[in-house]
């Protein structure tokens, strides 16, 4: 297992310097830059021309990235143009919030999807299987600042239940120790705090979730159909097996492999940010940050996002091969 | 089996973390009390840093209101200054020395004295500015209102308006300049002037090190704000987008009503109007037009920010040769029915603009060239200058909103069937605001019409007109030498009075020579909850000062 993963590890380095390249050049070629940005509404002519020539933006693209190239090799990501804080520092302050948002709503996608899904499948053709196939698709179909414009018109501002942007209540005055708002709350025991932050997770969870909540009711179903149909299992209904037993041991567990790659695929997408969802929440995770420096063409946030969301990719994947070894002993062998 | 059974573990506990955390956040509302001593108010973004020296942004210069002053100072709702750390203030009569008496008593956050000695640490502090604190995007208002440097390390800054300053007692200081100048003393009253504590600045180091391509603020600009203000600093949370500010016990003048004030980032215009309305924050800035209406009718406080901005249309004469025909611009400019665009386009309070600055400032000209609307005598002069059939390429920004254009789209709309209503065929170039729009219009010369428009800095005329039509820009692709040293004269103008004389004057020249056609003047609007009052809006856009603000019940 450990050269296996070894191996995986090395298969990155080729993708990120092609990637690297790639995404060095892109932006470059759009007009404007991130002088634009700097200046804001009110720069000269002459000043755009400064800026330029000092970022450094007047030189030839290859020398350019072989600055790049120099710097990465010394893992100086570069400073952010717009807010001139070091790109790794940024991230490393906005990461815990994705996480926290991912995290939580992974399980809510996963805790409805799965027995959802399931229920379809053993139902098929039930109002329950169009019920929660036909919601699923709704979630795949409203967009999601809709759904997170809807769910705060209701939730925040009718009934009053839930807040409506950021993380934490910015009067409660918490010390905070990783940068995840709820397990800080935890080690410090300042439990307000570690509520307030689960507090605000909730509507954010809840639109997010909605993709791959989606994703998971029907790959579960679909799996769960195929198993339910092979001979196993009718040996095992044969048997007089309970309802559960047949669920946990013979078919669950055998429809689990496609679904577990779209948990850790889903995982992947939501972990390199949640724009939108972080966007209409005011929610300062990383997909946020990439919104803003999309907009200011930030160069050296968006390469080092890039190689960060390769990064999180490769991670991912490398996870889900294990967890397939972890489901199917069979894999584990060959 | 195994690995199974761990799942089914996991997905218990995480069951059980979501009922739990429903279960016990649901307990958490009932503790959580509105503190009446507690404002937060909503942004669209976090500060750029600390230090109003070195900004230019609204976001930085509205934080660092509440916590510095200035020698002069806005008049609460108005743009003409009043005294500020400065009692008063006597000027030579060429306009080359200024005299400030500094009001005594005043103490920083750090309990140091306000001083003479202080105010020119400050001046020098910019004055002396090397490397990096030398580039426009880091000292740009230093450089647009006082030019160069000590030594200036690049050819294209001018030389410094700035000379010297003495502090000859510990109430005086005399500011020298090399010129005079019409943005003294008005532009001093701007945040990135405001007077910081020399013994913090010291203390925690503030010179700006690094390149431009990685700018390293020290620590005085990144956390250890010091100035005399009604507000001090408290914390900044740069992951949670938060600036937390106190209450300064020690302030010279009306103490704050609120003890605390808390900006916090909702990049989303959506988002904050939400926020507002579930309580999360009590208020906050530069309303969307389509929402002070319903905001106003569910009881919250939307207060207007008389117009200080121009909307205008561009008109880039080196892109086209027609556009060098007066009568041509002359025949875009009556072609427009700006009256019609201001009453269905433009939230109420807009006006239409006969000139290029409001009518509130000193040099607005009630008997400029005006451009009535008129389709057929348009249709008529541009077959006189033989541009029947004329095809012009219209530049307009997409994915912005300013106050004085709230939808780029609908304007622009409402343009072009106007302008084909003449007989001038449009044809649409539609850019994202940034980067694409304004470096286009800055720096190319294809747009033969763009819609572009200006929010005022500080109360001077030349802020205005100066900014467009003081010497030849690629905007407008025009050079008028008498104009430009028209410009100049009026500058150098140390009498006030026959300096708005001079304004005038240049404002009856630009419209008549017409090198772009304004449009009009909107105003501002900033909201704030049902029950906080007491705060005055000002036309200028960074100046909101909380310390007045205070809640009814």
């Amino acid at each position: 297992m450990g050269r296996f993963i070894a191996r995986r590890l090395m298969q990155l380095v080729p993708t990120l310097f092609g990637l690297s390249i790639l995404l060095f050049i892109w932006p470059r070629q759009l007009p404007g830059g991130p002088e634009t940005a700097l200046l804001g509404d009110r720069g000269t002519p002459e000043q755009l021309v400064l800026i330029r020539q000092s970022l450094g933006l007047d030189e030839p693209l290859i020398v350019q990235y072989g600055k790049f190239l120099e710097r990465l090799a010394r893992f100086d990501l570069g400073t952010s143009i717009s807010t001139r804080r070091p790109v790794l520092t940024e991230f490393a302050d906005r990461f815990p919030a994705t996480v926290e948002l991912t995290v939580t709503a992974m399980i809510i996608a996963i805790g409805l999807g799965i027995p959802l899904g399931y229920l379809a499948a053993r139902h098929r053709g039930s109002i329950l299987d169009q019920l929660s196939v036909g919601w699923s698709l709704l979630g795949v179909c409203v967009p999601i600042f809709f759904l997170g414009y809807v769910l705060k018109a209701v939730g925040a501002e009718n009934l009053g239940w839930f807040p409506s942007t950021g993380r934490q209540d910015p009067t409660i005055d918490a010390t905070h120790v990783t940068g995840f708002y709820v397990l800080d709350g935890l080690l410090t025991q300042e439990w307000d705090a570690s509520l307030d932050a689960l507090w605000h997770l909730v509507l954010p969870g809840l639109t997010l979730a909605s993709i791959p909540l989606a994703a998971i009711v029907r790959i579960t179903r679909a799996s769960v159909i195929e198993v339910l149909g092979t001979e196993h299992v009718r040996t095992a209904e044969a048997k007089g097996l309970t309802d559960a037993v047949l669920r946990r041991r013979h078919v669950l567990r055998n429809a689990m492999l496609p679904v577990s790659t779209t948990i850790g695929l889903m995982t992947g997408t939501l972990l390199s940010g949640a724009v939108l969802t972080e966007t209409v929440f005011a929610f300062a995770g990383i997909g946020a940050f990439l919104a803003q420096a999309i907009s200011e063409l930030d160069y050296p946030v968006l390469m080092g996002f890039i190689l960060f969301i390769a990064l999180i990719y490769v991670l991912v994947n490398l996870v889900v091969d294990v967890s397939y070894g972890l489901i199917d002993p069979r894999i584990r062998v060959r | 089996m195994q690995a199974f059974r761990a799942k089914a573990v996991t997905a218990a506990v995480a069951t059980a973390a979501v009922l739990l955390s429903a279960g016990c956040a649901e307990s958490k509302r009932g503790e959580t009390t509105e503190g009446d001593q507690t404002l937060v108010f909503g942004v669209a973004a976090d500060p750029k840093m600390l230090d109003p020296s070195f900004a230019k942004d609204g976001e930085t210069l509205r934080v660092a209101r509440q916590m510095f002053e200035t020698l002069v100072q806005p008049v609460p709702g108005g743009t003409e200054v009043e005294a500020g750390l400065a009692e008063s203030w006597q000027a030579s009569p060429d306009g080359l020395t200024w005299t400030f008496k500094i009001r005594q008593g005043v103490t920083f956050h750090d309990g140091t004295t306000l001083d003479g000695a202080a105010v020119c640490a400050n001046f020098d502090r910019w004055f002396n500015a090397t490397g990096v604190m030398q580039s426009p995007d880091v000292t740009g208002y230093w450089q647009d209102v006082f030019g160069g440097f000590a030594k200036n390390e690049s050819e294209s800054l001018p030389p410094s308006l700035y000379k010297s300053c003495a502090a000859t007692d510990a109430a005086t200081a005399v500011l020298t300049l090399t010129r005079t100048s019409s943005k003294i003393p008005s532009a001093l009253g701007l945040p990135s002037f405001s007077i910081h504590s020399p013994a913090a600045m010291q203390k925690f180091g503030a010179t700006i090190g690094g390149t431009t391509q990685s700018v390293e603020y020290p620590e005085y600009v990144k956390a250890h704000p010091t100035g005399t203000g009604p507000y001090k600093f408290v914390s900044w949370d740069v992951a949670a987008k938060r600036v937390t500010l106190e209450r300064y016990d020690g302030y010279w003048g009306q103490k704050a009503k609120i003890k605390t004030v808390i900006f916090t980032a909702i990049p989303d215009e959506a988002a904050r109007k939400q926020a507002l309305r579930s309580g999360d924050i009590q208020g906050y800035d530069a309303v969307a037009p389509a929402d002070q209406k319903p905001l106003a009718d569910e009881g919250f406080n939307v207060l207007m920010k008389p117009a200080f901005n121009i909307l205008y249309l561009g008109i880039d004469q080196a892109a086209n040769p027609k556009l060098k025909d007066l009568r041509v611009r002359q025949a875009i400019a009556i072609a427009l029915n700006r009256q019609a665009l201001v009453d269905s386009k433009l939230p109420p309070g807009a006006e239409v603009a006969t000139q290029f600055i409001p009518p509130t400032l000193a040099g607005w000209n009630a008997d400029v060239t005006k451009y009535p609307y008129d389709v057929t005598k348009a249709k008529a002069l541009l077959k006189e200058a033989g541009a029947e059939g004329l095809t012009l390429k219209y530049y307009y920004p997409t994915e912005v909103q300013r106050p004085y254009m709230p939808s780029t789209k609908d304007l622009f709309e409402i343009q072009k069937a106007d302008l084909e209503a003449a007989g001038i065929t449009i044809q649409p170039v539609p850019l994202k605001w940034t980067p694409d729009y304004l470096a286009a219009i800055r720096t190319t010369s294809d747009h033969d019409l763009h819609m572009l428009g200006w929010t005022g800095d500080y109360g001077d005329a030349y802020n205005f007109i100066g900014t467009f039509f003081d010497r030849p820009r690629k905007d407008f692709g025009f050079e008028d030498q008498a104009l430009f040293d028209l410009f100049k004269t009026a500058d150098a103008e140390p009498d006030a009075t026959k300096r708005t004389e001079l304004y005038k004057q240049l404002n009856a020249k630009i419209m008549e020579t017409l090198p772009a056609i304004p449009i009009s003047h909107t105003p501002a609007a900033l909201v704030l909850g049902k029950n906080l009052t007491g705060i005055k809006t000002s036309p200028l856009s960074s100046e909101l000062r909380l310390y007045t603000a205070e809640y009814t019940s």
